[in-house]
């Protein structure tokens, strides 16, 4: 058994795309060696990357396949064998055995004898196998954005390959990528160690040769590494903590191949600036932790991750640079904010007519417009469901939600546009719900997200969402497939999170009447909102697809509702009573369904007559028609889950009903009809409140 | 309270902002690039210049580097904001193909600089640049220098909307930026731009350049005569436009001579197309084009740039 070390060389990776390609080059060489069959189950595999390399390490590796033997039967003997020798049929078939007509034998079989010829297949070596192969799957690694460099175009790839490391346990595998022959050396660090060939004697042994060239080369490992030096960096000042941030911890962890961090300060008075805007520059624009006190507070500190270690002179350097970077954009913001002031929102309105919402929809001065006549027709629902809320405020809000797109700030900080815009509106003595409003209008932007806190808000959100995807589709932007360049299926999502997460009385139905969708729209927009409905029954709130499914076919009109029967839907399937008659319904719905493969017309069926079913039947339909009376009114009470106990209570009546053979396909046309006619309207009964089939009761 | 009271450590006099660029232009000099002037009409970038734009075209190689003065009128502040300019300095460099030790040479460019990696944090972070009129694009990294981009690395793959082959290493140095980091002032104005070795006495970048980056501020935001310039832009359009009409002729002209093509003046013509260019600029600072016409008034001017790039490919095969 031997390891196997693959190291591809290249110039500095993009960070978010390099945990993927680590992975998927794990999985690559996995896959080769187990198809080849060069490995076995107890064969370890280990990724490693850095922006400059991505690697796997692969210990219990055979060195060869094993021969194989392969019996290969031919023509029959009489005929490859004659009293002259051998035949061509002979010939032939050693030929395409691959050996000579003397090594053909006779075998005995039982249809009679036959020629045949015993095949040995020299296993290939792993050398041979992975310099066939290897460099096809290093070159099929999925990129996000590729390029070429090598005059000719001969390959693309993320960045250009520049060494590559190829061992089996010492032996270097003399394969070739992009033009570069593998050999026995890597690089350590780009500055600490610079250009020389840093040499890997021993496959196993990458990891610490490569750390002892001030690279860690083990993602976890160096994200370790960078959390304690991130530690370390502020305990030099007592009471202080840096604020966790873990997708900033991966980008750094993937910029880095030897991180430290130094912690710096700005002055206090910066802190006057909104934390909004102070989190955006050090996390967004400089990949900088913020530190905070213990009570939580932002302190006039930063952290900076670097790639790389210097002495205290090297560190007071570097952390003076950066604060001098970190003063100059605060210093802007600064800037920015004084001059945005100088306009307050409510002055901004006119220059929105310069700002394009869509090309061929108009300007976000359209837009507002068309927001506005959309949070008219909300607020009715609203005013009639006797939801407190104050309608001027919200009206004020929409108008000025989108004039922040016209400030300095937000042009500067496009992350916080409608944050800004809040916060303007609170510095500009606009009122509390106002600025709310206009601060929490892209809230939920995720659906971990919460929604926004007031009315006012959540009224906002929605009508700007449900504006923008109703025009949208009007003018043929729908989502397809994996392609939704404005974002809609995440604007629905935050409608239908809003909707089931707050008070308001809507259904999505109504919020299209009120953003006028067109007629020939409107069955897409349904659909579409359908399976945002869906995504976030199933994913956001975790419900079982079946009870989905039995969901969605109830027709119920608030998301709300959909909920709360979902759940008592989930609670039912815990009783036996319950199942026994979901799985009645399903079986009543399969008769129906053969009646109507074999021509019966169920639609046109007559009610049936009492005379011409049994017993347990008519009995079934009368305590049926009984049952969902009153399940129906505890649904318009919203007492879903009393409803559903009183839908268990039909499981005598139901087992009754099967518990005899029941022909329902009777010869007599006019009894099989009738009988088809109750199973149909019991059917339909369940149908109307849920469609029980689809419970799985397995 | 604060995290360190380190002092810095005393260093001999920064070099000045024309020392910074004798130096790089030293260092690449002695690479063996060719050392150009800046152009000498008002573009937005060095990738515009045409020993940019059109040289990286075809398999031929070359390698130069020259210091653009790079106008983006929208950016003017007055002189009032310490760090944004009206007019700022690139130093470009176009390696045609790039060497395979690209980097490494770049890294040794920043130690000619005066600066000592050792002591400093440096990271390629992925930043892939696009200029969409001139129909040009490529992937790279922006250089962070102590969280300060200092340079714009980017491997072109696409010029004039037409693929490159072989491609081009394109290096974009900011040098005021990396002479306010250098000279360690806070503000662009106060970077040392030469100063008197006799007497030692500096004039600054603001001594230099600050009357320009106010007067043209207020040229371009209040002065500029909108209808003029829509003028201007429409009379250039059309004469590069007929120039371009008849690139097109006599280039697929199979009686034409070699001589004939090579003659042909597509360099005026593209200098027509960066007229364009700038003039959309300066509309653009006067506010005078809607977001409607904006993407038009773009893919005319790509129109000219591309037309020119293809025409240019083409002579450069006659004969």
């Amino acid at each position: 058994m031997s390891d196997f070390l693959f190291e591809i060389g290249l110039e500095e990776v993009p960070a978010r795309m390099i945990s993927g390609a680590e992975a998927e080059l794990g999985k690559r060489v996995h896959d080769l060696l187990t198809r080849e069959r060069l490995v076995d189950e107890g064969a370890k595999f280990t990724t490693f990357s850095t922006p400059r390399r991505l690697a796997v390490l692969a210990e219990g590796v055979l060195t060869s396949q094993t021969d194989t033997e392969e019996k290969l039967t031919g023509p029959s003997w009489k005929i490859a064998f004659t009293d002259d020798g051998p035949t061509a049929a002979a010939e032939a078939f050693a030929k395409k055995a691959g050996v000579t007509v003397t090594e053909l034998v006779k075998l005995e079989t039982p249809k009679g004898e036959y020629a045949g010829a015993t095949v040995k297949r020299v296993g290939r070596s792993a050398e041979e196998i992975l310099v066939a192969e290897l460099p096809k799957e290093v070159l099929g690694l999925y990129w996000a954005k590729n390029m070429y460099w090598r005059a000719g175009k001969p390959e693309r790839f993320v960045r250009p390959v520049r060494w590559v490391v190829a061992l089996l346990d010492q032996a270097v595998v003399p394969l070739e990528i992009a033009g570069i022959k593998a050999g026995n050396t890597s690089r350590g660090h780009r500055i600490l160690r610079g250009e020389t060939p840093v040499k890997i004697g021993e496959a196993a042994a990458y990891r610490e040769i490569l750390r002892n060239a001030q690279v860690v080369a083990d993602v976890a490992e160096r994200r370790h590494k960078l959390r304690q030096a991130l530690d370390k960096a502020t305990r030099s000042l007592p009471g202080v903590r840096w604020r966790e941030d873990e997708p900033l911890v991966e980008t750094v962890t993937h910029l880095t191949e030897w991180p430290t961090a130094i912690m710096g300060d700005f002055e206090a008075e910066y802190l006057d600036l909104p934390e909004e805007v102070l989190v955006s520059v050090m996390r967004d624009h400089q990949k900088y932790f913020a530190v905070e006190t213990a009570e939580g507070k932002l302190g006039p500190h930063f952290l900076a991750v670097l790639n790389t270690e210097t002495d205290e002179e090297g560190a007071a350097l570097i952390r003076h640079g950066n604060a001098r970077v970190l003063r100059a954009r605060f210093k802007d913001a600064r800037f920015f904010w004084d001059m945005d002031q100088k306009t307050p929102l409510s002055d901004r309105m006119e220059s929105l007519k310069h700002v394009t919402f869509q090309k061929e929809l108009g300007s976000y001065y359209w837009k507002t417009e068309q927001n506005l006549a959309v949070a008219n027709a909300l607020t009715t629902a609203v005013e009639n469901a006797d939801l407190p809320f104050d309608k001027a405020a919200l009206f004020k809000a929409v108008e000025l939600a989108k004039t922040d797109l016209t400030t300095e700030l937000v042009k500067e900080f496009t992350e916080l546009q409608g944050k800004i815009g809040g916060l303007y509106a609170r510095a500009q003595g606009l009122g509390e719900t106002v600025a709310q409003a206009i601060y929490d209008q892209y809230t939920p932007a995720s659906i971990e997200d919460p929604i926004p806190s007031t009315v006012e808000g959540q009224l906002l959100g929605i009508a700007d969402r449900i504006q923008t995807i109703v025009a949208m589709f009007s003018i043929g932007m729908a989502p397809t497939g994996s392609k939704d360049p404005f974002a809609l299926r995440r604007a629905a999502n935050s409608i239908v999170k809003i909707l089931a997460e707050s008070a308001l009385p809507f259904a999505i139905a109504d919020l299209l009447d009120w953003a006028a969708a067109p007629a020939n729209q409107k069955k897409d927009l349904e659909l579409f909102f359908a399976e945002r409905v869906e995504f976030y029954l199933k994913d956001v709130r975790g419900i079982a697809y079946d009870v989905v499914n039995a969901v969605k076919a109830s027709g119920l009109r608030g998301i709300r509702d959909a909920i709360a029967w979902a759940e008592a839907l989930n609670e039912a399937r815990n009783s036996q009573d319950f199942l026994s008659v979901s799985a009645a319904v399903k079986r009543m719905k399969n008769i129906l369904r053969q009646a109507q493969s074999q021509g019966a017309q169920i639609d046109t069926v007559q009610s049936f007559t009492e005379s011409l079913v049994e017993g347990e039947g008519v009995r079934l339909w009368g305590i049926t028609q009984l049952v969902f009376a009153q399940s129906k009114s505890l649904i318009e009470q919203k007492k879903f889950k009393e409803s559903l106990q009183i839908i268990s209570t039909l499981r005598p009546w139901v087992d009754a009903f099967f518990d005899k053979p029941v022909v329902v396909m009777h010869e007599d046309a006019k009894l099989r009809d009738a009988r088809l006619g109750l199973v149909n309207e019991v059917c339909s009964a369940f149908s109307s409140i849920a469609d029980f089939s689809e419970i799985v009761t397995g | 309270m604060s995290a360190t009271e380190v002092a810095l450590p005393v260093k001999p006099s920064p070099l000045t902002f024309q020392d910074l660029l004798f130096r790089l232009q030293g260092f690449w000099a002695e690479r063996g690039c060719v050392l150009q002037q800046p152009y000498d009409i008002e573009i937005g970038a060095g990738t515009m210049a045409p020993e940019t734009f059109l040289r990286v075209l075809g398999p031929k190689p070359y390698k130069v580097g020259y210091a653009q003065p790079s106008r983006r009128p929208a950016d003017g502040r007055y002189g009032e904001n310490p760090n944004r300019l009206f007019k700022h300095t690139q130093f470009q460099l176009i390696l045609k193909p790039p060497p395979v030790n690209v980097q490494e040479l770049y890294l040794e460019s920043l130690e000619a600089l005066g600066i000592d990696l050792k002591k400093h944090d440096l990271k390629f972070e992925e930043d892939n640049w696009e200029w969409p009129a001139g129909g040009a694009r490529g992937v790279g990294w922006q250089v962070m220098l102590d969280g300060l981009e200092i340079t714009q690395f980017t491997y072109f793959q696409q010029c004039g909307g037409l693929d490159l082959d072989p491609i081009c290493a394109e290096l974009t140095y900011g040098m005021e930026r990396i002479a306010a980091f250098l000279q360690d002032v806070d503000s662009l104005y106060d970077v040392v731009w030469a100063r008197d070795p006799e007497t030692g006495a500096a004039v600054t970048y603001g001594d230099v350049r600050l009357e320009e980056e106010l007067q043209f501020s207020v040229y371009n935001f209040e002065y500029a005569d909108v209808p003029k310039l829509w003028e201007n832009f429409n009379s250039y359009e059309a004469e590069a436009q007929k120039l371009l009409e008849q690139a097109g002729k006599l280039l697929g002209d199979e009686n034409a001579t070699p001589k004939e093509k090579k003659r042909f003046p597509l360099l005026a013509t593209y200098e027509l197309a960066l007229k364009c260019s700038n003039l959309f600029n300066l509309l653009d600072a006067r506010g005078a084009i809607s977001v409607t016409e904006r993407v038009g008034v773009i893919g005319r001017i790509r129109n000219l740039a591309v037309g020119v790039a293809k025409a240019y490919a083409q002579q450069q095969l006659a004969g």
